[in-house]
């Protein structure tokens, strides 16, 4: 084994900005992905073991309970799937590693990338291309959902009132982002 | 576009989440090795495609994944009912009340 | 000055604020808030267009979005013309360009116009009967001699350089129209804070206030109010208010369409406004309060430049200050025209004579009429009109007998009453009803939470109006969540009450008759025309519409409809309701496509989807191909190299030494859970209980009806994890396919299936040299023939980052697929390539990979199958386990059809002329000579020129193929024959020794 230089990553959205007076669009720092799926029997055994209480009510989304798990997400995507985002360089593939119950953990953590969106107009750019009712009242602070935006199936999550959290897959990030730079171009709120 | 709700989201989502996924209640036969040729024809070719009322099977795949069934009245284009996959079909008493309900 | 027929002290434009702008390259003068329409009448210009068919000179008939006529071509630059704008709703703006359509050489001397001395020959359903033959003469002349002189403006030259945008938005009530009716129910819906949405198509609120002076609303004039209302909703945060905003298509469930004009009327928008903003609107309840629009009066030669409805000219005169004429004749079944010759005798313009059809106009307006001295002819019509450019006079008579008398005028103003505007509605999927007593179409059977106020729902008191609105309003706030508010205090008055009218042709055009009277002016259609439809045995309306056209132009009808309607009731001796009326479809004005297109446009047309390596390919010089969304590295030419060349030296390269090839695309689902192999054993063919963690192998996935599906490597991770591999183009309709058994036929599995197509960047490295390439940067596997044989897998370390690396080729040399975690792939691969690189091996592309495979048979599943092809046609029934008690697939394996003798079979072919490549998709036959049509024995799926065979290669489905090897068979072309061998499908290391390294 003579020296390898070890691989060093590279983000599909780097050095991407853009943005305007109502709204701003970045690149969310890189995070540990798991896709989670489980059976009833092991949803307390892998809350336990990820120090995040994984919701059951659909279109919610849970923090971690644990100090150091504060910024940790688990997001409910459907009855038995969830999507549990670190961004502290978690290994979260190892910490569910013999939870009890009945489970699926897979690491995708490159394949999602995800897109801050964030200002007044957070909402509205987002509804250039989301058809979900997007208000406070019908998607309130911390929820989620799989959806659409254009033409690229993407998670939502509502990070706070004009900050939302964009997942998708990798090779469709690029036409994201292009998607809300040029939504944002609008001025309207 | 219309609005579905699914049963597992527990909400109206909007059309263009959903994929249709043919028709409902037909059941894979489980020696599906033994059936004769009429059997597999009325399995895998023949389909009902009714005028009015008809069992739908659909998928929220821009949403929470899952297949589920639906009752639509195809001369209205009105999704009257959505239950959860493997749920029995729904009686006609069931759809019936479930229409007297939508239209007050 | 701003045109001649300004009159000083009318209307509500700001003399001191001029625009110039140009007609057919003439430059004119006009006012901010002007529309085209109104800004050239005011400068005297009444000829706007020329007919569809007959090329007959046109002016404007309305002042909003139901012109028929005045249609113009709106041009910024040479990318951003507009054709087919209505005049009547387009404003005007400093330095825009106008010119009219449908005319050459010019808009006053038209040679087309011919059409309309020739119009006997043009009657309806002209163009079904005359251009049936000679058969071929129609694609070759008729067509397109017909599309030349058909349809209307030009399209631009050039791609538009404006931007669309779209915004989905939610509300609980949309109020659609923004007159009294409008207004009033948004006022009450906001107040019991209830999210308010309000649209109107034109540039301010106020719907017919703008030409009905004399209204008052709560002691005001009635347009103010209206300004004012809009102005206080549009402070309050629970409503928006949109202007220049057309809702264009109602759809199911309250979902309405709405298409907002944002800088069409400015000269100079700011570079991001967006020109038009479509609204995807889903309201909780809608509220139309669309009202009415005036029809036209059914007489001979009704169309001349000068002939408007009764309605415009008030609104040219109280809102935009100017005279439609200065001798202006009223032809009227109705009571409202009156109200328009009042208004313009007031301002200072003749008024020939009121021709009232009936004898007893409304209560009053005669006594009004001699007030201001104006003459009125009741019981009399207007039977014709004189005039080239501009009408010159009418000609009146008595009804029932008397002689003609010919009255000088210059425009002619007239009334037949007015049509509820129910297109929303009718669109909504509502049912229409016939109301007996006032003679109209009604909303009747609702099919939408929606109400209709106000004149499009027959209401036609304005207080009564006000009244209906308030209600609606408060109970649609109600309804969805708003608090209990008290009704706001709206009182109106003054305004007319104008029931009643008459709908069909008036006297003098009638059946017996063979005059120009014109029901659809946009295409037109006369009366007589609607009457030969039925004669002809139309006898539907839906079938008297498509053989006259008549609703069909662009303006749907909104004049016509009814008219065309009574004319064919009359026509079959039956009631109006009787015979029906066609349904409205959207869009109700035209959108552009720009709008519908909105964001979807040059890069944002359609994702595309690059890999991990991406950049480093484009670096090196990849051209490029399109894989679904997916841009793949097709071949790497270097200086002086074409394609061909380029692929003949990676082809060579990689059996020499090796090559790189990026197959991130490659679809990848994680199979996870205890029950992962028996679910993998009843989705594949194989079988997957017995295959060893740490193995690999080929599956091949079938559809119910035993069909091949797609395939891929699979290789098990641990007892209860699977790493499946998909075509790049397969894979979400296999996952979607995995996902449907599994939820709904084996649910009680626990097995679950996540998509990892992007988790990893997947980098295949290939040729003799491949372990070499990679040893030195590989951690923790042994790579060694031993201790890790072709189809094996092993996790470890590559470059320090983890690796699922597998032992497998599609090549048909030793090689490896080095699976890296995405973000990682770039790096990985220039550490492997600084490797690769100094051996001698070569970056390949797509096209090396599908020669490679075929020189060694493998198939590609969409390429050398088409969804009729058994694993047993393809040759490779090998894959299906045949101990297993169920797969998908194995009943449908066992019909008839694909046991039957003779079935299309994969085979090689080589031709006769080792240099000739086959053409894919070419026939193929075995006497070349026999009488055509020829029977065909197969086509050729996949063909190459093989560089390492020294000769073309290809793959064949043909009927009973397998039984043919060695037959010559024939490839006919159009210029010549081929002839061709049947092979086997392997045509390079037979014994496939060279995997083994």
């Amino acid at each position: 084994m003579a020296d390898i230089q070890a691989a060093s990553p590279q983000y599909p959205l780097d050095g991407m900005v853009a943005g305007s007076a109502l709204v701003q669009i970045t690149p969310a720092a890189p995070a540990s992905r798991l896709a989670l799926r489980a059976r009833p029997d092991a949803i307390a055994p892998l809350s336990k073991a990820l120090a995040v209480k994984l919701p059951q009510e659909p279109k919610t989304s849970a923090q971690g309970t644990a100090a150091k798990t504060k910024g940790r997400r688990a997001l409910w995507l459907g009855p038995d799937e969830w999507l549990v985002i670190d961004e502290s360089g978690a290994d979260l593939m190892a910490a569910c590693q013999g939870a009890g119950g009945t489970f699926s953990a897979v690491d995708v953590s490159n394949r999602n990338t995800a897109i801050i969106v964030s200002g007044p107009a957070a909402e509205a750019v987002i509804s250039a291309g989301c058809p979900q009712d997007l208000s406070l009242k019908a998607f309130a602070v911390g929820a989620c959902a799989r959806t659409l935006l254009g033409k690229t199936e993407v998670v939502l999550l509502r990070e706070e009132a004009d900050v939302f959290r964009v997942e998708c897959w990798r090779s469709f990030s690029a036409y994201a982002f292009a998607f809300l730079a040029e939504a944002l171009r609008d001025p309207m709120v | 576009m219309l609005l579905i709700y699914c049963p597992y989201c527990k909400e109206e989502r909007p059309e263009i989440e959903f994929r249709h996924a043919g028709e409902a209640h037909i059941a894979r036969p489980t020696d599906i090795k033994a059936i004769s040729d009429e059997d597999f024809e009325g399995f895998f070719f023949i389909r009902s495609n009714p005028k009015g009322i008809a069992f739908e099977r659909w998928r929220h795949v821009h949403g929470c994944g899952r297949f589920f069934n639906a009752v639509r009245d195809t001369v209205s284009d009105k999704i009257i009912m959505t239950y959860e996959a493997g749920k029995p079909r729904p009686s006609d008493e069931e759809i019936q009340a479930r229409l007297k309900e939508l239209a007050l | 000055m701003s045109g001649a027929n300004r009159i000083a002290g009318a209307g509500r434009l700001t003399p001191a604020k001029t625009v110039r702008f140009t007609f057919d390259g003439d430059i004119y003068t006009g006012l901010e808030g002007d529309t085209l329409a109104s800004a050239l009448i005011a400068n005297g210009v009444h000829l706007m267009g020329r007919s569809f068919k007959y090329h007959r000179p046109r002016g404007v008939l309305g002042a909003g979005s139901e012109e028929p006529n005045a249609l113009m071509g709106i041009e910024r630059d040479k990318a951003r013309k507009q054709p087919n704008v209505r005049a009547t709703v387009q404003e005007v703006f400093e330095g825009m360009t106008a010119v009219s359509q449908n005319r050459w050489p010019s808009l006053g001397f038209d040679v087309g116009a011919v059409n309309d001395l020739l119009s006997p020959f043009f009657a309806a359903g002209f163009y079904y009967k005359t251009f049936m033959w000679p058969k071929a003469a129609w694609q070759k002349l008729y067509e397109p001699v017909i599309r030349a002189a058909a349809g209307l403006g030009v399209s631009p030259d050039e791609a538009d350089t404006d931007h669309y945008t779209s915004r989905y938005i939610h509300c609980d009530v949309l109020v659609i129209g923004g007159g009294v009716s409008g207004l009033s129910a948004a006022l009450a819906a906001a107040r019991t804070g209830a999210s308010v949405i309000i649209c109107d198509e034109q540039a301010h609120a106020g719907g017919a206030f703008a030409y009905e002076a004399g209204v008052t609303m709560n002691g005001e004039p009635g347009f103010d109010w209206a300004v004012a209302a809009a102005n206080e909703l549009a402070a309050m945060d629970n409503v928006r208010v949109l202007t220049r905003t057309t809702a264009f298509g109602y759809y199911a469930q309250n979902f309405v369409g709405l298409a907002e004009r944002v800088t069409d009327h400015l000269a100079d928008p700011e570079p991001q406004q967006p020109r038009e903003r479509l609204w995807q609107v889903r309201a909780k309840k809608v509220i139309l309060a669309t009202g009415a629009i005036e029809r036209h009066m059914v007489f001979a030669n009704n169309d001349r430049p000068g002939i408007m409805l009764s309605s415009a000219a008030r609104k040219f005169l109280n809102h935009y200050g100017v005279a439609v004429g200065t001798k202006v004749g009223v032809y009227t079944a109705n009571d409202s025209a009156y109200e328009t010759a009042f208004d313009l005798k007031r301002a200072g313009v003749s008024v020939e004579a009121i021709v009232d059809c009936r004898d007893h106009p409304g209560e009053g307006l005669l006594e009004r009429a001699a007030d201001l001295n104006i003459e009125v002819l009741t019981d009399h019509s207007v039977i014709n009109t004189s005039g080239a450019r501009r009408i010159s006079a009418m000609t009146v008579k008595r009804n029932r007998g008397g002689a003609g008398r010919s009255i000088a005028v210059d425009a002619l103003i007239m009334s037949a009453g007015w049509t509820p505007s129910v297109h929303m509605f009718s669109q909504s999927r509502g049912k229409v009803a016939w109301d007996a007593d006032t003679q109209r179409y009604l909303p009747g059977e609702y099919a939408q939470d929606c109400t209709s106020v106000g004149a499009c729902n027959g209401t036609d008191d304005l207080q009564a109006t006000i009244d209906e609105a308030v209600a609606a309003g408060l109970a649609a706030g109600k309804a969805t969540g708003g608090k209990r508010a008290a009704k706001p205090k709206l009182a109106g008055s003054g305004a007319g009450n104008w029931s009643g009218g008459m709908a069909g042709s008036a006297a003098g055009a009638g059946p017996d008759t063979t005059v120009k009277a014109f029901v659809d002016f946009q295409n037109d259609v006369t009366a007589k025309d609607i009457r030969l439809a039925v004669r002809e045995g139309m006898h539907s309306i839906e079938h008297v519409k498509r053989f006259t056209t008549n609703g069909m132009a662009s303006d749907q009808g909104k004049t016509s409809n009814i008219h065309g309607l009574a004319i064919a009731a009359e026509a079959l001796g039956r009631d109006m309701p009787e015979v029906g009326l066609t349904t409205f479809r959207p869009p109700y004005t035209p959108v552009t496509f720009g709008s519908i297109v909105n964001h979807g446009r040059g890069k944002l047309f359609d994702p595309a989807r690059k890999t991990p390596m991406h950049g480093w390919e484009e670096e090196h010089g990849a051209v490029f191909e399109d894989v679904g969304q997916w841009k793949r590295a097709w071949y790497y030419p270097r200086a002086g190299e074409d394609m061909h060349a380029a692929v003949n030296r990676e082809c060579r390269t990689v059996r020499a030494v090796a090559g790189l090839f990026d197959a991130s695309t490659l679809g990848k689902i994680e199979v996870v859970g205890p029950d992962a192999a028996k679910f993998l054993d009843l989705m594949y063919t194989n079988g997957w209980q017995k295959l060893k963690p740490g193995r690999c192998k080929y599956g091949i996935m079938l559809r119910e009806d035993g069909f091949i599906y797609d395939d891929g490597v699979v290789a098990r991770i641990a007892e209860d994890r699977f790493h499946v591999t998909t075509t790049t183009g397969g894979a979400p309709r296999v996952l979607n396919h995995m996902e449907d058994y599994l939820q709904t036929e084996f649910p009680e599995l626990d097995v679950w299936l996540t998509s990892t197509s992007e988790q990893w960047a997947v980098i295949a490295v290939q040729g003799p040299k491949a372990r070499e390439i990679i040893a030195p940067l590989v951690e923790g596997i042994d790579l060694s023939n031993e201790a890790m044989p072709h189809m094996s897998a092993r996790e470890g370390k590559i470059c320090g980052v983890p690796t699922r690396l597998f032992r497998v080729s599609f090549t048909g040399e030793a090689g490896f697929e080095v699976n890296v975690p995405a973000d990682y792939g770039r790096a990985v691969w220039e550490a492997i390539w600084a490797r690769a690189e100094p051996l001698g091996a070569c970056a390949y592309g797509t096209e090396t990979m599908h020669v490679l495979r075929a020189e060694k048979g493998f198939i590609i599943v969409g390429q050398d199958t088409d969804g009729t092809v058994t694993p047993q046609d393809a040759g490779l029934s090998w894959a299906i386990a045949k101990s297993k008690p169920d797969f998908v697939g194995i009943r449908g394996l066992m019909r008839p059809d694909l046991v039957a003798e003779g079935r299309k079979q994969l085979v090689g072919l080589k031709t006769k002329d080792p240099k000739t490549v086959l053409e894919e998709g070419a026939q193929i036959v075995a006497d070349p000579n026999q009488p055509v049509p020829m029977k065909m024995l197969g086509h050729v799926t996949s063909s190459y020129w093989s560089e390492n065979c020294g000769q073309s290669i290809a793959m064949a489905l043909i009927a009973d193929g397998r039984a043919r090897a060695g037959e010559t068979l024939y490839v006919p072309m159009p210029d010549r024959t081929i002839e061709v061998e049947v092979t086997g499908t392997v045509f390079f290391d037979e014994k496939g020794e060279r995997v083994n390294g």
